[in-house]
Order: C-alpha cells, then structure tokens, then sequence
C-alpha cells in the first residue's frame, strides 16, 4: 500500500509540478533575506519576483543590499539598474531633558503612537520624539538604540541600511534618511518644529525658530525656509559648516567633524 | 420595572459628591477662549477677525459641511486674536480669543426665566433652529444634533429615548440639570419628538438618582407619550446602544447606526439646549459642569460659558487641592488628563475631576494571567485581551476579523483587568489603524 501511495503522490506531483522561473531563486540568493520589507515587498522572495517579472527594475532598490550585489542581480537578469547613493537614517530631533523640561508624567501603555495620538507627550512639544523606542522595535538591524541619557534614539551609521522601517515606526515623522557622506559626516537640522519661533522655543530651547538666518549664509541654496521650519537637503549641502555657527539656538548638529581650529584654541 | 443591559457591564464606586449642590452661575471671565473645533466632524470657520466687538449670541464661526456645528460668541467683547492655541491634548488649535467687556446679550435672545410651554415651530424650523443654535450631543461625544435629527431617507424613527442615565462616577450635571430644569428639558424632549415626528419619547434614569426620577414623573403627569425609564446601575448604560438595548430590548446590527432599530438617542443636556434654542432663542453658549474631586474643597455644578479655562472652574470650587496628580477632563472612567489648566471648556465638557496624587497612576502592568474577566465584562461582547495583543503585535486583520471597530472605548476592561494591563490603549490603537486600513482600501 504505501508503494502505491508513492506511486500516486509521484504522479500527481509530476502532473502539477509548476515551471518556475529558476531566475527567482537565483535573485533571491543574492538578497540579503532580511524580509526587512524597506523596499516595499513583502519581503525578499516578492522582491525577488517582482525583480524578474517588470521589465523595468530603475524604480526597484533593495536599500540593504550594498551596490555589488545589486549590479550582480541586474547582470543575472540582463537589466539596466540605477545606481543609487548609500542612506543612513538621521533623527531630526535634539530634545534631550536638558533642553526641554518634563510638563506631565505619562502613564499609558509603552508606544509611541499611542502616545501621540493621545497628547503631545511628556516634554511638551508636539513635535519632538517621544522617547518610547518605536523606532528600535522597528530596526531589523540592531542599528538604532535609545541613549538613556539623552532619552532619544541614535542610529549607529555602519550597521544602518537604510531599510525605513524606523521612518515608517515613527508616529512623528522624526527619522528621515539622509545621503552617507565621507567619513559619516553629517550637517541636519536637528528639529521638525513648525510653531511660531516663540512658541517653538518654549517647548524646547534647541528648536527652530524659523529665523532665516542659516538660509542667507549658505552659498549653496541648500537650506530652505517654510511654516517656520529650516531644511538643509542633504543633495546641495557642500558641508561648508557656515550655517550651525550662525543658529541662535543651537539647532544644527555637526557631527563626526574635526573641532574648528578657532574653537580648538579656545578649548585651549 | 427596573430594566438594564443584559451583557457585560462593570460598577465602580459611584463617588457623586456634588450631587447635592445646586447649579451656581460661574461669573463671566475676563477673557474667554472659543475652540473652533469643540465637535465631531469639520472645524468651523471663523467669521469674525481681530478688533471686532462680538455680543453674546452672536454668530463667530460657520460650521462647514453636514457634519459640523456653528460656533456663537459666548461673551460680549472684542476679538483679541485669532490663533492656533494648545487644546486639552496639548496639540494647537485655531481658537478665537475674546476679552469681555460688559454682559449684553443679542437681539431676540430671551434671557428670562419664563418657560415657555406651546410649541409652534415645525419639525423642519426646529431642525433648522437647532443647527443655527450650533448644537451638539452634550453627554461627551459633541455629535452635531442636527444630523440625529434629521432621520435618513427610506428609515423611521419610532422612539425616543432620553439619555439620563449619567453612568460615568464622579459626574452630576445631568442629574442637577433633571431637578432644576426639568421642565424645561421636558419640552425640549417635545420638540424633539415633533422633529423626529415620534409619538413615545423614553427618559432612562439610573435608579441611583430617585429624586430625579420622583420630580420628572410628577411634571409628567401633564405631558403625553413621555415616561421615565428607572435602570439598574450598571456602567456603561449611557452607551447609545447599551441604553438602546436596555430600554427597548433591540440590538443595534454591528456597524449599523442605532437608527436601524428605530431609536434615536439624545442626552438631557441636550434636550435643554434645544429647548434654549427654539423656545428662548438662545444658540448654545453656556453648560452645566460638575468640577469634583475627592479632596476639591466644594465639589460644584456650575453653569458656564463655553471658553472659560478650566483654571477659574477650579477655583471656584476650592482651587487645586495640595497633592492633586491628575486633573480629568470628563469622568473617571471615559474622561482624558489634561496636559495644562489653562485649555478652555467646550461643548463637550461634561466634568472636571481632580484625582489625588495617591490614586492617580496606573499599577505597573503584568502578564494576562487568562481570567477573562474582560472577556465577561464587554458589553459589546469582545474579547478585549485578544484585541489588545493583536494590536500589540500589529496583526491588524487578525483586529479587524475580531470587531474592533464595535468598541466604544467604555474602558471597562482597563478598568477590570487585575493585571493592570493597557487594553483599552491597545485596542484605540488597532481601532485607529483598522479604519485607516479600510478608508485606504476602498480608495
């Protein structure tokens, strides 16, 4: 009986047995099955699907896997695949306790969103992280961490990928990906405040204040003013450091910068 | 016969401290706030500017679509600004800003005592009346009135029923505004029937506020069609369709309106401000609040104008007591903290409790230990542990097979759960995103 048994299994397998395109297989070695869904496919075997079947791959990107792997998929399937620069997600907020002071104690249940929706959070501004780790839950990575003394979250730049899922966790639009630069160095504004500057300064003394002031000193028409928010984008921004001097509230970081020599001698 | 729900249902401690403490007439402030969006639906516009005088009465704001009330100046004065202002959330708002200046009241509006008994406007003025009133359900949700006046092409309204239930602890504006102003609440019931073209309107009444129901019965006796319902107490009976199903015994069909039965719901507060409007012309400016508290000094129903902060109402009853952790905007069990006191009432008000430090936060939340006493208190019949870990876990079409969408947000499973767990916060969250979720999929 249990011949039999085979003997059929084996014939009904070979009757339905479906043609796969053994390409799918091939893209999908190459993935880094992550199933990290930061390219907008359910994970690594629908990204590997959709790969094979459009004709055009430009709009696809795997944001985790580095360019090598993706120019060795485009050569499995004979495709033209645009080259994309490296991301690396950056938290647009700087309101660590000493800059913002505590105005209620939350009590609810432990998330962010939940949070939000509720009020404007424990620090008072509408706008500013909420300190809960929605991001961290979200990173597939390990790459992004809550300081405890901070109480925000900061992203180690070598291990994120740039995948989105922090931006896509976080209820208040704080994390954005930025362009990598040499030596993980960044200049953002370190805030997503579009009150008034008086209101904004209130609920946090590192906050934009929508002055104006780094938009005139740049060289290079990379900051933006609008509703009371400046915007270096990362695509024009030459890294000059002209503007954070000239911010009256401390509200662009530097990072991963040598110290000015004028600063330097100061210290000194 | 005293009726109730038959599923589910939880009895925390009653705590009605100012039950019996009359309305007191709270003084006009010297500046009052106005929210341009103290309802449910579309904010309204604002039709004044910076520098205008305004008298109360007046029109400020024109509610903008079906779904939307008018907003009337509550004091007269001039217009100081307008501006985006933190609400009870802590989020900015556009509110209209006031300083008051001397109390006149606009042309036409009767400011007297006088009850006016005869009815001679129609169903179709009354509606009318009471949409240009700017009126709002005031037991908490601020649902335009209107749009429950107005019953839907192809359905019909066979009854009415008065929600007097005040099932939330702490609260007593309802019951205080039933023996003072019962009367006038009986043919603001009247002229609800007439719009909604009814012939039996039901009052429900917890069995907890006899006098209330003593004293309506007895100016009854010279009204047809209306009759007091006593109910069991039991919380949440002042939920449309737990109220639904404990009067008339019908089920209001998952994701249906309680129109489908064939009832409308409207509470006292509302019947009076309907009552205002088409009896005395007045739109909807003030509201009876109860400011309570375990230690508040008076615990008071105060009648007030709508834009007041919430910093004098406390005041007025005794100011903050010394260890206060926790000012509620609303009652204990459906109420939300507020961030500030200096955010204004609004239509929506119902109360103000102040909690004591000591009793104020929640326990530390622990694992579910499975006793399902959720389960057996939901009286929509979830199973509110199951939709609280779907939603932790983020399986929103595991929530949504499993009815979200039927919560109420009663909290009585919060307030049940002796392992202190989150619920009703995780069950909001998976009720916020599975209506995202279906809003996107019939795009």
């Amino acid at each position: 009986m249990g011949t039999a048994a085979a003997l059929i299994l084996f014939l009904v397998a070979r009757k339905f047995h479906v043609e796969e395109d053994p390409r799918i297989e091939q893209v999908e070695n190459e993935l880094p099955s992550a199933n990290c869904g930061g390219c907008g496919y359910p994970g690594c075997r629908a990204f590997a699907e959709a790969l094979v079947k459009s004709d055009d791959i430009s709009d696809l990107n795997c944001p985790v896997s580095d360019s090598e792997s993706m120019a060795k998929i485009a050569s499995i399937l004979g495709k033209e695949m645009a080259e994309r620069d490296p991301v690396v997600a950056v938290v647009r907020c700087n309101g660590t306790p000493g800059h913002r002071t505590r105005t209620s104690i939350y009590n609810g249940a432990e998330s962010c969103t939940i949070a939000s929706s509720l009020y404007t959070g424990e620090r008072g501004c509408p706008h500013g992280c909420l300190g809960m780790g929605e991001c961290v839950e979200a990173c597939n990575f390990d790459a992004i961490h809550m300081n405890p003394d901070t109480m925000l979250p900061e992203v180690t730049d070598d291990m994120c990928t740039g995948c989105n899922a922090c931006v896509l966790a976080c209820p208040r639009d704080i994390i954005e990906l930025r362009k990598k630069n040499k030596k993980e160095r960044k200049i953002y504004i370190a805030c997503i405040n579009e009150e008034k500057g008086g209101v904004a300064r209130k609920n946090c003394r590192v906050a934009c204040i929508g002055c104006g002031k780094c938009v005139k000193v740049c060289k290079f028409d990379a900051i933006t003013l609008e509703n009371n928010l400046a915007y270096i984008d990362a695509e024009k921004c030459k890294l000059c450091r002209k503007c954070a001097p000239e911010c009256p509230t401390d509200a662009i970081l530097e990072i991963n910068f040598p110290v000015k020599k004028k600063v330097k001698e100061e210290v000194q | 016969m005293i009726l109730t729900f038959p599923k589910g249902g939880v009895h925390p401690p009653d705590n009605k401290l100012s039950a019996g403490s009359p309305i007191q007439v709270l003084p006009v402030p010297g500046t009052v706030t106005i929210p341009l969006s103290q309802h449910l639906g579309a904010p309204a516009e604002p039709l004044v500017k910076k520098g205008d005088s305004v008298i109360t009465g007046q029109l400020i704001a024109k509610g903008c679509g079906f779904i939307s009330a008018n907003i009337h100046s509550s004091v007269t004065g001039t217009v100081a600004r307008i501006d985006r202002l933190p609400d009870s959330s802590g989020y900015r708002r556009l509110m209209v800003v006031i300083n008051t200046g001397k109390d006149d009241w606009q042309e036409g509006i009767d400011t007297s005592p006088r009850i006016i008994k005869n009815i001679t406007a129609t169903g179709g003025e009354i509606i009318k009346k009471t949409l240009a009133a700017g009126i709002v359900g005031l037991g908490g949700a601020a649902f335009p009135s209107h749009v429950k006046l107005s019953v839907p092409k192809g359905k019909k309204a066979d009854i009415l029923i008065i929600n007097g239930v005040e099932c939330e602890p702490c609260l007593t504006s309802d019951h205080r505004l039933m023996l003072e102003k019962g009367e006038e609440m009986i043919i603001g019931i009247q002229l609800i029937m007439k719009a909604l073209d009814v012939k039996k309107a039901v009052i429900g009444i917890e069995n907890n506020k006899p006098d209330a129901i003593k004293h309506l019965n007895s100016i009854l006796k010279e009204y047809e069609g209306v009759t007091v319902q006593p109910l069991k107490v039991k919380y949440p009976q002042g939920a449309e369709k737990q109220l639904i199903k404990a009067v008339t015994g019908r089920e209001v069909p998952s994701g249906k309106l309680p129109i489908e039965t064939g009832a409308v719901v409207h509470n006292v507060g509302t019947a009076f401000a309907i009552y205002e409007a088409i009896q005395k012309n007045k739109p909807l400016i003030e509201r009876v609040i109860t400011v309570t508290g375990k230690n508040v000094a008076n615990p008071s129903n105060f009648l007030v104008r709508i834009g007041t902060p919430v910093a004098s109402l406390i005041e007025a009853a005794g100011g903050v007591p010394e260890d206060t952790g926790k000012v509620v905007n609303g009652g204990p069990m459906m109420g939300k903290a507020l961030n500030s006191l200096d955010i204004p009432v609004t239509k929506g008000t119902s109360g103000i409790l102040l909690i004591p430090e000591s009793e104020s936060s929640r326990r530390p939340a622990e694992n579910c230990i499975r006793c399902a006493r959720c389960v057996s208190i939901c009286p929509m019949g979830l199973e509110p542990y199951l939709l609280s870990a779907a939603s932790e876990n983020k399986k929103w079409e595991m929530v949504e097979s499993e009815h979200v969408l039927d919560c109420m947000e009663c909290g009585s499973c919060s307030y049940i759960c002796p392992s202190a767990r989150p619920l009703l916060d995780y069950i909001r969250l998976g009720k916020s995103t599975v209506s995202h979720i279906i809003r996107a999929r019939k795009q």
